[in-house]
């Protein structure tokens, strides 16, 4: 127990830009699973009306995907992927999405986020819609939040 | 029956699992053994939640708790130390009052309908007009997804605002994205300034 705990105990002086870079094997292993957990993130946003899942799921995994080609990449890597100046857009844009479904049916003559009226044929048809553009918006939104929150840590130095 | 019976043990195994990390962790005073420790309890957490069938939750849980937020923890540690340092009070006023509080919780939970009640108030509700219309009213499959987004859309309004508010804090008190490029910028251009006096 006591050689477990002192073998992790080393200090983590710089733990965002860890070893993980110089490390082939979790590189190699790693690069090979961000596009999958991408994938999983967008299968998550989009089946969520047939199976477990939907916006804030979907935009936590796919944080969860960028956050680690930064770990193994280094955090510039994906400064240049993902910039601060897209993460704060999209932030907001995510919440307007939804707050504009919300108007857009108010629009149409219904209540606020009544999304029934957003298809003048089938009431059906217009929640799909509106479900679909809400959790889109969710999934905006937490993604960028996440990635903007881990640029708010990652990017501190110690002075 | 015997499905029943491998849930049990398996909660139970997951249970003991979590009590047994807890306590360590709280022992424990290397913060990146406890930041890892930390993850791996979210992700048994994580298959708490699987057992209980709440797999949005597990997702969630899983994600959050075990990937990103440990993440973030090992970020912070880069900003302090690695070792916690020893509490200057007597540790034994703090151990009185989680005790304390823990009793009060368990006593609460006495009252609760039992776990999985068809008849629990919570059930009675609106819960009824929810399994047996909402294919009719919204036409989803997954009726999770009906009350979260359709019925329940302005609580999920709110909480995505939550969401926001909260990185819109995490940028301007720790100095996020737009801070850090103003000062890029300001060392960029006194640097070209150095260049031309030289």
């Amino acid at each position: 127990m006591s050689d477990a705990t002192e073998s992790i105990e080393t200090p983590p002086s710089t733990p965002i830009k860890m070893r993980v870079r110089e490390t082939l094997v979790l590189r190699v292993v790693g690069k090979a699973l961000v596009p999958f957990i991408l994938l999983f993130a967008l299968y998550v946003q989009f089946h969520g009306d047939y199976g477990p899942g939907g916006g804030f799921q979907a935009g936590v995994i796919f944080a969860a995907g960028l956050i680690l080609h930064a770990l193994i990449f280094g955090l510039d890597a994906l400064r240049d992927a993902v910039k601060p100046v897209v993460v704060e857009i999209g932030i907001a844009f995510g919440a307007l999405l939804y707050g504009g479904v919300g108007l857009v049916s108010m629009l149409q003559g219904g209540e606020f986020l009544h999304y029934g009226v957003l298809d003048s044929h089938d009431p059906a048809h217009g929640q799909h819609l509106g479900i679909l553009l809400v959790e889109l918006g969710v999934g905006i939104t937490v993604t960028f939040v996440m990635i903007a929150i881990f640029y708010a840590f990652a990017g501190r130095s110690r002075q | 029956m015997g499905e029943q019976a491998i849930g049990a043990a398996v909660e139970a195994i997951l249970f003991v699992f979590l009590i047994v990390l807890a306590l360590y962790i709280a022992r424990l005073r290397s913060l990146f053994a406890a930041a890892m420790l930390f993850g791996i309890f979210s992700l048994l957490a994580a298959g708490m939640q699987t057992m209980m069938d709440a797999v949005d939750v597990a997702f969630t849980e899983a994600a959050v708790g075990a990937g990103i937020s440990t993440v973030l923890f090992l970020g912070a540690l880069g900003l302090t130390t690695s070792e916690e340092t020893r509490p200057l009070h007597h540790r034994i006023t703090g151990l009185l009052v989680v005790t304390a509080t823990g009793c009060l919780l368990a006593y609460g939970t006495l009252d609760m309908p039992a776990y999985g009640d068809p008849n629990a108030p919570i059930h009675q509700h609106v819960a009824p007009h929810y399994l047996e219309d909402s294919t009719a009213e919204i036409g989803i499959p997954n009726v999770v997804t009906s009350v979260l987004a359709s019925y329940r859309g302005y609580d999920t309004f709110g909480e995505t605002t939550v969401v926001l508010t909260a990185a819109v804090g995490a940028i301007l008190l720790l100095g996020g994205s737009v801070a850090t490029r103003s000062r890029e910028e300001e060392d960029e251009t006194s640097g070209s300034d150095g260049e031309g006096a030289s």
